[in-house]
């Protein structure tokens, strides 16, 4: 296992009395607080593509993002160089959102571990031999290639990560975190004389190769070549407000749109939010209960710590239909008083942290997904989607999906092609009639942007029911 | 320690891939200095600012290939580099596809571009306290142009000076560099209990062709005071007029499916429909990567080709997809010079400046020929499948009743296909405006189903 204050120090010319001088050249100007991002990360990606490997690729960054605080002001710069002179410069430049030079030492600063161990991981994706990692794609194309001899093309490429990162902050703290990434993702192309469809599929999370099993390879085959199939047979879309039912998982993306990014704490204090000044009111039925949770062991929105070094936690959002709480970061949460939930988060050492989801899920209900479908007379089943997007300020979210099927006098019939779906935040959830006993967490796919920045996140849901939402087909 | 990007150290770091065993190699460098500043209520929010570089192999070993790029640049750094890249071109499969250009094609009149215009020295010398003032000036034009604006999310000018370098084993070697400057401004409309926000900002590579604070925050303000006052409308199928704006979103559906990768993936309704009436015989639309100061413009592609015009449809007909070397060699057909590529990765394709040339009929008029129709000057995510053409969108925008604007409409969905759309094109706007690398007029569609209540 990797310990990263030893990783920094030893590869990098760089003490820790460096990193406590450099505190304190941040906040030479006045500033009252600072940190330090240093980030350490190997990524590697390849792909299948017509049966054969395409590309193969390792891409290794690294630097260091200072940061510095004054008031409501954010000060930041980085360097790609992890030494003494690149970040003092960097330290200096951050040093100047403040306006009061003072004589200030180095600030002294503790090691401290992490206390949660969510994902430890013995075999390294990108550590194990490429050969390994070329059959597996080999084995996913070909299982694809069997499920249906109308399955023409296979992409199928896997991804990973591995991050070190270390954070040192002008209250003392000094925390780092080994963080291991990995995703496969399989896409089918059909074509039925000349009737092309497609499907994909996928999954991941902080997992070692060992994650990528010759069952698991086979789900993600079979599934995307399944949705593709399933495609050929689709008729168009039907338009209009109706019955929504959406599957168990992935389309827990309806939360992260609908009532996740309302919740980010940033634009709440700022009151740039549908969701401004709602705590404690109603926002969705009883029946829906949301939380965030960073602390789900290998999930792919998860982390021991958040990228201020904050320990991540779970964070109730929604309780029984009232609104309980947004999500924090160190700056929203000193600007509001309100306790840290461990939400703040970054690309990497280039971008500034801000509130963003980890894992956000409803909690599963009562009903069994049997009876929901069968108490809707006509309506759409919506089970895969793509993505998503909303508008914060005045709530209204969309999403897209890839597979549905009509539901007609409580039976689900005729697959239909894919389908925006729109709804309004602070209201959507209030139509939720139905919520199963079958909640899943999504495959470990999702990626979220956010002013320009992308983080791995997860979501997940039980089978639901809305009684209304607007369905965007052409029939 | 890490050393300074120059032509000579990619062309050295080239010959090591040789060295190492590589047939060719590919080697590309950026180095930038960016700077950004967010002013809130009319203080300053956060600063960012940082000079950076990086480095990108692409090494091909026998029709293998592998990409590897690093931001470190010290001697054991690109040596691990070439290393790694080679080690992993041996293991890949071998494809016939993935070669260099040709020597004969690639750029030669790379070095005499300064028409082109890419570079303007006042970008560059834009002093801190100018561009705060700018962001905040945008801010405050929008905040005090009418009572309802209420809140902002801010406003944000940032600026970026980069060079590019490529040096390739099929012999081209070249750099240019290039400013960019954008202001933005999103203000935040209230009325009752509905609040809306209008974003609004220009980007571009010339300081005096950008637009002044003051023009860009009132017509935000504008945008967020429109909305005021949206609502759901029934479900029905309308013509749809798209304000520019919305053209420029569609339009980057169109290059989805014109783009070689999607061709040869056969992952495009225009696969196979070259030289066939794919439009409305209203529509041209062209690449061009060499218009004078425009955002998309380049002296060379980022395999060292020249960048050039190419009409893609031109009055409906398909003329020609974009392509890269590798995408034009899997159809048979010769690069366009639309390469390009981060650090990471194999060059894929993308566009020069992208537009839809105008029409002469102006946006009024177009939205007084419609009786009853949707003006979509907003969409929203994802719902565009270019192997089937299957469009589906959140839009917002205002109810046409009798050639007026009746009132704001949001929360709904506008849905057809692509290829039918692009076919249902009757009238082309005389509006068109270079904000971005793509661009386009209003246009007029005579048929989508809008859905909502």
């Amino acid at each position: 296992m990797v310990d990263p204050v030893n990783f920094f120090t030893t590869r990098f010319p760089l003490t820790l009395g460096h990193i406590e001088e450099l505190l304190g050249i941040a906040l030479a100007q006045g500033g009252d607080y600072a940190d330090l991002y240093f980030e350490y990360n190997v990524v590697n990606n390849l792909s299948l593509e017509e049966q054969i490997i395409k590309s193969a690729g390792r891409s290794t960054t690294q630097g260091v993002g200072v940061r510095v605080i004054a008031g409501e002001r954010t000060g930041y710069a980085y360097c790609d160089a992890i030494e003494r002179e690149a970040i003092r410069k960097a330290a200096a430049t951050a040093a100047h959102i403040a306006a009061q030079p003072r004589e200030i030492g180095p600030v002294a600063i503790e090691q401290k571990k992490v206390e949660s161990d969510l994902y430890r991981v013995e075999q390294v994706v990108g550590q194990q031999p490429l050969e390994d990692r070329i059959g597996l794609l080999h084995q996913l194309d070909a299982t694809a290639r069997r499920y249906d001899p109308r399955i023409r093309e296979v992409q199928a490429s896997l991804t990973d990560e591995y991050k070190i990162v270390l954070i040192a902050n002008s209250h003392g703290m000094l925390i780092g975190d080994v963080q291991p990434l990995a995703r496969m993702r399989a896409m089918c192309i059909a074509d039925d004389d000349g009737n092309l469809q497609s499907g994909v599929s996928g999954g991941g999370g902080r997992y070692g190769l060992d994650f990528f099993n010759p069952e698991r390879i086979r789900g993600y085959a079979d599934e995307a070549a399944r949705q593709a199939i399933v495609q050929l047979e689709a008729r168009e879309a039907p338009a209009g407000s109706m019955e929504v039912v959406l599957g168990p998982g992935w389309p827990g993306i309806l939360l992260h749109e609908a009532v996740g990014h309302g919740l980010e704490a940033d634009f709440n204090r700022k009151g740039t939010s549908a969701f401004s000044g709602l705590i404690g009111q109603r926002v969705a039925s009883d029946l829906c209960t949301v939380v965030d949770e960073g602390t789900i062991p290998n999930r792919r929105g998860s982390l021991n710590i958040d990228d201020e070094g904050h320990r991540t936690t779970r964070t109730v959002l929604i309780e029984k239909g009232i609104l309980r709480g947004y999500l924090q970061d160190q700056l929203s949460s000193r600007l509001t008083g309100a306790a840290p939930t461990g939400n703040g988060r970054r690309e990497s050492y280039r971008h500034i942290p801000m509130p963003r989801m980890t894992n956000t899920y409803m909690l599963g209900g009562e009903s069994s997904p049997e009876e929901i479908i069968r108490s809707v007379r006509r309506g759409l089943y919506a089970v895969q989607f793509g993505g998503g997007q909303v508008d914060i300020t005045n709530g209204k979210f969309v999403f897209s999906a890839s597979e549905a099927y009509l539901i007609e006098d409580g039976r689900i019939t005729a697959p239909v092609k894919g389908a925006t779906l729109i709804g309004s935040g602070p209201q959507s959830l209030t139509r939720v009639t139905a919520v199963g006993n079958d909640l899943s967490l999504d495959e470990g796919v999702g990626t979220c942007g956010k002013d320009g920045q992308s983080v791995p996140v997860g979501v997940g849901m039980p089978t639901i029911k809305l009684a209304e939402m607007t369905v965007g087909g052409t029939q | 320690m890490n050393q300074p990007l120059s032509l000579d150290l990619l062309a050295e770091i080239a010959k090591m891939a040789v060295s190492h065993g590589a047939t060719d190699a590919e080697v590309v460098g950026l180095v930038a200095s960016e700077f950004s500043v967010e002013v809130r209520l009319g203080e300053i929010e956060k600063v960012r600012e940082a000079n950076t570089q990086g480095i990108g192999l692409r090494v091909l070993h026998a029709g293998r290939q592998a990409s590897c790029s690093t931001s470190e640049t010290s001697r054991d750094a690109l040596e691990t580099l070439v290393t790694t890249a080679v080690e992993m071109a041996r293991l890949t499969s071998v494809d016939e596809a993935a070669l260099l250009p040709s020597g004969e094609d690639l750029a030669t009149d790379h070095t005499a571009i300064d028409w082109l215009a890419t570079v303007d020295p006042q970008i560059e010398a834009l002093p801190t306290p100018t561009k705060i003032e700018m962001a905040r000036l945008a801010e405050q034009a929008a905040r005090e142009s009418d009572p309802r604006i209420v809140n902002s999310e801010g406003a944000s000018c940032s600026t970026i000076n980069s060079q590019t370098l490529l040096v390739t084993t099929a012999g081209f070697a070249g750099s240019y560099e290039g400013t960019t400057i954008s202001l933005v401004t999103a203000p935040i409309a209230r009325d009752g209990d509905q609040m809306q926000v209008g974003y609004w900002g220009d980007r571009r590579r010339r300081l005096s062709d950008l637009d002044t604070p003051v023009a860009i925050g009132n017509e935000a303000a504008r945008r967020a005071l429109r909305k005021l006052g949206a609502r759901q409308v029934s479900t029905q199928s309308v013509p749809i007029v798209f304000e520019a704006s919305a053209t420029e979103d569609l339009l980057e559906s169109i290059f989805e499916v014109v783009s070689g990768s999607a061709i040869f993936r056969r992952a495009s309704f225009l696969v196979g429909r070259l030289g066939e009436m794919v439009a409305s015989p209203l529509l041209t639309i062209i690449d061009d990567g060499r218009l004078p100061g425009a955002l998309g413009t380049r002296p060379f592609d980022a395999e060292g080709l020249p960048t050039r015009r190419t009409t893609v449809i031109e009055e409906g007909r398909l003329c020609s997809y974009l392509l890269n070397t590798y995408t034009a060699r899997k159809l048979r057909l010769a690069s366009t010079g639309n390469a390009v590529r981060g650090l990471t990765g194999a060059p894929a394709v993308g566009t020069g400046n992208f537009y839809l040339q105008p029409g002469t009929t102006p946006p009024a008029e177009i939205i007084r020929s419609v009786r009853n129709g949707f003006y979509v000057t907003e969409m929203i995510g994802f719902g565009f499948n270019p192997v089937t053409g299957d469009y589906s969108r959140g839009a917002s925008g205002w109810w046409i009743s009798e050639g007026q604007l009746a009132f704001p409409v949001e929360e709904v969905t506008i849905a057809g296909n692509l290829s039918e759309m692009l076919r249902g094109v009757e009238v082309v706007g005389n509006d068109l405006h270079f904000r971005g690398r793509i661009a386009a007029p209003t246009i007029k569609v005579d048929r989508m189903m809008v859905s909502g209540n």
